[in-house]
C-alpha cells in the first residue's frame, strides 16, 4: 500500500472526504452512487499520488507540483455559480463562429447559453443536478475502464461539471462551444465531472476551451466521460489555453457502439504549468471509426503529456491516430500512445503516427508508441520521429528574403499544418491557427 | 553591379573555389560553364550565403555593398536571387501565402509599405501570364508534389514576382524537357532588362539557344580559365571539356 502522507493535498483530500460524508453534500444522491464514492477513495488512499515508479507516469514527474497546497472546494455548495469574467470568456471566444456557447467558471455552469435557443433534442444540465436525479446517476457510479489514480480522485470527490444528451436521430447543426474558466484567489483543487450521451444516430460538435486567470495555483482533475452510441457522430475538438499556475489533468473516456464516429482533437498550447491529457477509446462494438488528432506547442518550464489509448475491442474497427509537436524553450512532452487489439478484434485497421519538433536544446520529448496487438488478421501500423529544422528549407525561405525567424515561423506552421488542416470548422482552424501564430517567431535558446 | 575578386571557398574544409574573378554590369547576361565538380553550383551557393559555405579569401561587393557580411535573406533583399538547382518542397507552406511573407520583407527593407491582397494579387497575375505558371499550382503547398519541371518553372515565377536586380539561374535546365526549357527561356527573356543582370550556371550549351549570352566563362577546379562571348559556348559543346583538362595541366607544369 502506498500512501503520500508528506504530500499536503493529500491530506487536505482525505480531510475533504470526511467532511463531504458528513456536511450532507451527497444526501440526495443514491445509494449506490454513495457507495461509488466511497470505493473509489478507497482506490485512491490506497493507490495515492502517481509517482515516476508508475509506469503511465514514467516521465511526468508531479513532484514539484505537489509541493503546493491546496484547498478543496465547490462540492459543499453544489451548483453556486460564479459571474464568468469577461475577458477570459472573450478571449476563449472563436471569432465568427456561430454555436451555442456557455461557460464554466471552475466546474459551475451559471446555467446560461449564448448564440440562441438550444433546440429541443438536446438536454444540457449541470452535474450538481444530474448527479441528484435517479434516472441519471448510473452515468456517475461507474468509471468503466478507470482506476488510476487521479480518475478514483475525481469519482470520489466530484460535485460539478455539464452533462449533455442528444436524442436520437438528431444532428445538433451548431458547435456547442464550451468554455473553461479556471480563476481563484487561493490555491484549489477543482474536479469537473462531464457526462455525455449522443444517441442513436445522432450528431454533435463540441469545442471546449480551457482558460484561466488570477494568480492562485489551481489544480484541475476532469473527468469526462462520453456514450457514443450507435451510428451516432461526436467531433469533439479540446483548445488547452490555461496560464502559468494551472495543473490541468484531464481524463476523457469515449465509448463507442456500433458502427459510431468519434473525432478528437487535442490542442495544448504554451501556459499550464503541467497538462497531462488520458485520452481512451473504447471500441466496445464493432464498426467503429475514430481519429484522433493532437497537437502539443509547449514552452517555457512546460510539461505536456498526452497518453491515449485506442481500445480495439471488437472486429471490423478503424482507428487513426496522429499527434504532432513542436517544443521550445525548456519545455518537456511526452507522447504515449497505446494501441490494444483484443484477440476477437479481426480485421482492425490502426494508425498511429507522432511526430515531434524540438526547437531549443534545452527541450525535452520522451515518445513511446505502444502497439499490444492479439488479434492475427490485422492492419496495424505506428511511428515516430523526432527532428529539428531542416536546414535546406530554411535556407529556401532565406533566400527569398524572409527572415530567419519569420521562416521558422512559417516552418512550424507547416508543421502543425497536417493536424490543423483535419479541423472540419473553418473558424475553429482559423482560431487554433491564430493560437499557434501567438507564439512564433520564437527566441530559441 | 557585381564584382568578385579572388574569391576562395571551402565547404568541410574542402578547397571548391580557387581564385574567382568576374564583374557583372546592369543588362547583362553571363553564362558560367564547366565539367561537373568545376565548382559552379559552389559560386551560386556562396553568392546566396548557404551557411556551410566558408569564404577563405576574396570578396564580393554587390552596389557597392560588401556581400559577403550579409544574412542570406539580406542579400535576397538587396536584390540577389538564386533559383535553386533543386527546389525543396515544404508541404504546409502555402506558395502564395511565402511570396507574400518574401514581398513584404523585401518591400519593408526598402522603405516601402506591404502590398495590399488586390494589389498583390493583380501582381500575382500578370506574372504568372509572363511566366506561363499553372495558377493551380500558385495554390498549392510550396513545390509538393510538383514535377521536375512544375519546380523550375515556379523558381522562375518566383523570379518574376521579386524582381531581383541580379538573378543567378543554378542549372535551371537540368531535368527539364523541351517545351518546359521553352517556357523558362522565354520567361526569363521577357524579364531581361537593362537594370538587371543574370547568371546563367548551367553544363549543357542547349539553354544559350534560348537565352543568348553577353560572355561565357567556363569554371574549372575553382577558378575561370577561359572567358569569351556566346561563340565559346558553342566551341565547348563541339570540343566538350576535356581539351580544357589538358590546357590547364599543361600551364600547371609550365608554371
Amino acid at each position: 500500500m502506498t500512501t503520500s502522507p508528506s504530500i499536503p493535498l493529500f491530506e487536505e483530500v482525505v480531510n475533504g472526504f470526511n467532511k463531504l460524508s458528513v456536511s450532507g453534500g451527497t444526501r440526495q444522491e443514491s445509494s449506490d452512487l454513495r457507495r461509488a464514492r466511497q470505493l473509489a477513495f478507497d482506490k485512491f488512499r490506497e493507490l495515492g499520488f502517481p509517482s515516476i515508479r508508475d509506469e503511465d507516469w514514467r516521465y511526468t514527474n508531479l513532484a514539484r507540483f505537489l509541493k503546493d497546497e491546496f484547498t478543496i472546494e465547490g462540492w459543499e455548495v453544489p451548483g453556486k455559480a460564479v459571474r464568468p469574467d469577461e475577458q477570459l470568456e472573450k478571449k476563449a471566444g472563436i471569432a465568427l463562429l456561430d454555436c451555442y456557447q456557455l461557460v464554466l467558471v471552475n466546474g459551475v455552469w451559471d446555467g446560461k447559453i449564448k448564440g440562441g435557443e438550444l433546440p429541443k433534442n438536446i438536454q444540457l444540465l449541470s452535474v450538481a443536478e444530474a448527479r441528484q436525479d435517479p434516472a441519471l446517476s448510473v452515468y456517475f457510479e461507474k468509471q468503466a475502464g478507470w482506476d488510476g489514480h487521479f480518475a478514483n480522485l475525481n469519482a470520489a470527490l466530484f460535485s460539478d461539471g455539464l452533462f449533455i444528451r442528444v436524442d436520437a436521430g438528431t444532428t445538433i447543426e451548431k458547435p456547442l462551444h464550451i468554455v473553461h474558466i479556471y480563476t481563484s484567489g487561493n490555491n484549489l483543487l477543482v474536479q469537473p465531472r462531464n457526462v455525455w450521451v449522443i444517441n442513436r444516430n445522432a450528431e454533435l460538435s463540441i469545442i471546449e476551451s480551457v482558460v484561466s486567470g488570477g494568480t492562485a495555483k489551481i489544480w484541475v482533475n476532469g473527468l469526462t466521460e462520453i456514450q457514443v452510441h450507435a451510428d451516432a457522430r461526436l467531433h469533439h475538438t479540446m483548445i488547452q489555453t490555461a496560464g502559468t499556475g494551472v495543473r490541468l489533468i484531464q481524463q476523457t473516456t469515449a465509448h463507442q457502439h456500433r458502427q459510431s464516429l468519434y473525432n478528437n482533437f487535442t490542442f495544448t498550447l504554451p501556459g499550464a504549468d503541467l497538462v497531462r491529457n488520458d485520452l481512451q477509446t473504447r471500441l466496445e462494438e464493432d464498426h467503429t471509426e475514430t481519429h484522433l488528432y493532437g497537437l502539443y506547442l509547449t514552452a517555457g518550464n512546460q510539461l505536456v503529456d498526452n497518453h491515449t489509448l485506442v481500445d480495439h475491442q471488437k472486429p471490423h474497427c478503424f482507428s487513426n491516430e496522429l499527434y504532432k509537436g513542436v517544443l521550445l524553450e525548456q519545455s518537456t512532452g511526452v507522447f504515449n500512445g497505446k494501441v490494444y487489439v483484443h484477440q476477437e478484434a479481426q480485421k482492425t485497421n490502426a494508425f498511429q503516427q507522432n511526430n515531434n519538433l524540438v526547437i531549443s536544446k534545452k527541450a525535452t520529448i520522451d515518445s513511446k508508441p505502444q502497439l499490444e496487438i492479439f488479434a492475427d488478421d490485422v492492419k496495424c501500423s505506428h511511428g515516430s520521429t523526432v527532428g529539428q529544422f531542416s536546414e535546406e528549407a530554411l535556407f529556401y525561405l532565406r533566400a527569398r528574403g524572409i527572415g530567419e525567424e519569420a521562416a521558422k515561423g512559417l516552418l512550424i506552421n507547416a508543421f502543425a499544418f497536417d493536424v490543423t488542416e483535419k479541423i472540419r470548422i473553418p473558424e475553429v482552424e482559423a482560431h487554433v491557427n491564430e493560437l499557434i501564430s501567438l507564439h512564433i517567431p520564437v527566441n530559441h535558446a | 553591379m557585381l564584382t568578385i575578386k579572388n574569391l576562395h571557398a571551402e565547404v568541410e574544409e574542402k578547397q571548391i573555389l580557387k581564385g574567382i574573378n568576374l564583374s557583372v554590369n546592369a543588362g547583362e547576361v553571363h553564362a558560367i560553364m564547366g565539367p561537373n565538380g568545376s565548382g559552379k553550383s559552389s559560386l551560386a551557393s556562396v553568392l546566396a550565403g548557404r551557411e556551410n559555405y566558408q569564404v577563405t579569401q576574396g570578396e564580393v561587393f554587390f552596389k557597392g555593398l560588401n556581400l559577403l557580411d550579409m544574412s542570406p535573406e539580406v542579400r535576397a533583399r538587396e536584390g540577389v536571387f538564386l533559383a535553386f538547382q533543386y527546389p525543396i518542397e515544404i508541404p504546409g507552406v502555402s506558395n502564395i501565402n511565402f511570396l507574400k511573407t518574401a514581398i513584404a520583407e523585401i518591400r519593408a527593407h526598402k522603405g516601402l509599405p506591404p502590398l495590399d491582397a488586390k494589389e498583390f494579387l493583380r501582381l500575382s497575375r500578370e506574372k504568372q501570364k509572363l511566366v506561363e505558371f499553372d495558377a493551380q499550382l500558385v495554390n498549392r503547398s510550396l513545390n509538393e508534389g510538383f514535377s521536375g519541371g512544375e519546380k523550375k518553372r515556379n523558381e522562375i515565377f518566383q523570379l518574376a514576382m521579386l524582381e531581383p536586380a541580379l538573378s543567378i539561374l543554378d542549372e535551371t535546365d537540368s531535368g527539364l524537357d523541351i517545351d518546359a526549357l521553352r517556357i523558362v527561356s522565354k520567361g526569363v527573356n521577357k524579364l531581361r532588362s537593362e537594370n538587371n543582370a543574370f547568371i546563367i550556371i548551367t553544363h549543357y550549351q542547349r539553354l544559350l539557344e534560348y537565352i543568348v549570352p553577353d560572355f561565357v566563362h567556363v569554371l574549372y577546379d575553382g577558378r575561370i580559365v577561359k572567358s569569351g562571348t556566346k561563340e565559346l559556348a558553342l566551341e565547348l559543346e563541339e570540343k566538350g571539356y576535356d581539351w580544357l583538362k589538358e590546357d590547364t595541366r599543361e600551364k600547371a607544369t609550365t608554371i
